[in-house]
């Protein structure tokens, strides 16, 4: 990655200053301190029940990881991988399908004038201060009333909408696509949309990488609305699916290793994707810093 | 934030010749391109607030007993869901609630993030990689899931930290109390967002030019100076995005103390106003009330998020201008 900036820090770097070492171990406690909960889940999801309770929270006790791994699975039917599969839908089409909306949206409202345009720019920020949480109960009462509750499309469909994701689209293509080049499609004789299909697209696509990745860890992480939307177990995603097994160790004790053990395979995949994704998060976060 | 900015000026220019020869295409273009958000955001955005507005202005009415299918009738209301919700106790102590937690918890959050962010910034800090993939892991766990991972962490018997602070002598630590719990929320929703919030303000530190610092490096400034009168001043805009944005989370606190729930008899059903919105729409049947409350709440949010960026932006434009 080439953030680090080149020479300037090599310059003047004295080794073992005092406020160096001050520094590293302020550093390292903070390092303990996000990384104690997560090496806990590791350590933990090799235990059964018991030895969850009984043993010594940082160390291996009873290697049981096996026997957690296709109690998981099989649990209930095996109900946790269509949770898995069910939130790589929901993520997954949602963010696909908003970045592509965003991206058409964003590049009409920065490549043309029109009347209003101000106007309904300035509606769409107000949408990125309007938060998820209140909007997903009017959203239920009005599906409620379209007997469209406890579909998968009560939770698909509104990751459609992303104004931030707009935001971000209109920043950029104002920043990176030329005018010239948009002028010399249309003296060539293509239509407008095929001058964004083909040119502009392809121009805005690190912009799309980010909208995309903040759409999908959105919707990944929006607990309250298909919390509200759905009652169907099967249509449940991964969070709302093991935030139900929370609540029943009162009937079945297994099922708080199943839990430890879900909740770490679920976020494997999205940790690794974020952070070796971590240069995007980062230009789409001077984007939105830059202009603000 | 970008709210008032104006556009940046030249970059939407089609050139004359076309705007005046081809009057489809001045507006048929742009429409179409933007149709199918302005499609998705009316329904999924404008109508659920305009929807909101309406049922929070009815009511249902029982008569009779209150049994058989016509014994209740929907009516209009006015204004008395929101003088319900404003005199309603629990809704007060709620909303008390997390502007006290957001009062502590913003603050704390965006100093450690700025600190951090200085840190990975200056020359005294080795393995700079490592310590940013670190400190950013939290944000890639769903909010639900680290909530039950610290509710296991708070549990005692469970809890290695428990545990070993008893060991050190701390005696047994009440991570769940009744004044306690809300402050072990705290911690969760630090946990999760500081590193999200540092990589903002990193971001920022890193578009800021190097040979500014050579200038000041010249006249003789130390690294803290060069942070506080440099650097901080630089990135107020992204300090000022993340402060917004965790305003509006706080005020919206639900899954945290949601999840925390099942481990503790101390958050009521009316913990945090979000909390007693879902409570009166799901467990007590009362969407009018839950509508006017989620409203109250949205506009309380809408005008401290909003009130705070006017108020920051006048304050930072003026001491970065002089």
């Amino acid at each position: 990655m080439s953030i680090a900036p080149p020479i300037a820090p090599e310059r003047q770097r004295a080794p073992f200053r005092k406020s160096s070492i001050l520094a590293m171990a302020f550093m390292f406690v903070m390092a303990t301190y996000f990384l104690l909960p997560a090496y806990w889940l590791v350590i933990s999801s090799t235990k059964g029940p018991t030895q969850l309770y009984a043993s010594q929270g940082l160390w291996i006790s009873g290697f049981k990881l096996f026997s957690n791994l296709s109690g998981l699975f099989s649990y209930n039917g095996g109900i946790y991988l269509q949770w898995i599969i069910n939130t790589v839908l929901y993520a997954g089409i949602g963010a696909a399908v908003a970045t592509l909306i965003s991206a058409l949206a964003g590049y009409g409202l920065s490549k043309y004038n029109f009347k209003g345009k101000e106007l309904i720019f300035s509606i769409i920020l107000g949408g990125v201060l309007v938060p998820g949480t209140a909007l997903a109960l009017p959203l239920y009462l009005l599906l409620a009333k379209v007997h469209l509750t406890n579909t998968y499309w009560s939770v698909l469909i509104p990751a459609f909408v992303s104004p931030f994701g707009v935001f971000l689209a209109r920043v950029y293509a104002g920043a990176a696509i030329p005018n010239e080049l948009i002028e010399a499609g249309r003296i060539d004789g293509a239509s407008e949309f095929k001058i964004f299909r083909t040119i502009a697209f392809r121009i805005m696509s690190p912009a799309l990488v980010t909208i995309f990745l903040f759409q999908f860890v959105a919707i990944w992480n929006n607990f309250f609305l298909p919390l509200v939307m759905l009652s169907n177990q099967k249509l449940y995603p991964v969070t709302l699916g093991l935030y139900s097994w929370d609540n029943q160790y009162g009937q079945a004790p297994q099922l708080i290793s199943y839990v430890v053990l879900g909740s770490l395979i679920s976020v494997i995949p999205l940790v690794i994707a974020f952070l070796s994704l971590q240069r995007f998060w980062r230009s789409g976060l001077t984007a939105g810093s830059v202009k603000l | 934030m970008v709210l008032s900015s104006a556009p940046p000026k030249g970059q939407a220019d089609v050139p004359q010749r076309r705007r005046i020869k081809d009057k489809s295409s001045k507006m048929g273009a742009p429409l179409a391109f933007m149709s199918p958000f302005l499609l998705l955001f009316a329904i999924f955005f404008l109508l659920p607030i305009g929807y909101a507005i309406y049922e929070s202005l009815l009511q249902i009415k029982v008569s009779g007993l209150g049994i058989g299918p016509n014994s209740t009738t929907t009516q209009f209301a006015g204004l008395a869901n929101y003088a319900k919700v404003l005199a309603n106790a629990s809704f007060i102590s709620g909303v008390g609630r997390v502007l006290e937690f957001g009062i502590v918890q913003v603050p704390i959050m965006l100093i450690l993030a700025t600190t951090l962010a200085l840190l990975l910034d200056s020359a005294s800090v080795y393995l700079k990689r490592f310590f940013r993939l670190v400190f950013f892991l939290p944000y890639g766990i769903p909010g639900v899931i680290a909530a039950i991972l610290w509710s296991f962490l708070y549990l005692p018997g469970l809890s290695p930290i428990v545990s070993i602070l008893k060991g050190v002598g701390f005696g047994s630590i009440n991570f769940l109390g009744i004044h306690s719990v809300l402050w072990s929320i705290a911690n969760i929703v630090t946990w999760e967002y500081t590193g999200y919030n540092m990589l903002i303000i990193y971001a920022g530190l890193q578009a800021i030019p190097q040979s500014l610092y050579e200038a000041a490096r010249i006249d003789g400034a130390s690294e803290i100076q060069v942070a506080f009168r440099i650097k901080i001043p630089l990135v107020v805009s992204s300090l000022v995005l993340t402060a917004v944005f965790s305003i509006i989370g706080t005020l919206q606190l639900f899954s945290e103390p949601q999840v925390l729930r099942s481990v503790t008899t101390n958050i009521s059903s009316s913990f945090t106003p979000n909390l007693l919105a879902y409570t009166k729409a799901f467990v007590e049947n009362n969407p009018n009330f839950a509508a006017a409350a989620a409203v109250v709440l949205a506009v309380g949010t809408f005008i401290l998020s909003f009130g705070f960026l006017k108020l920051v932006q006048r304050r930072a434009l003026s001491e970065v201008e002089v």
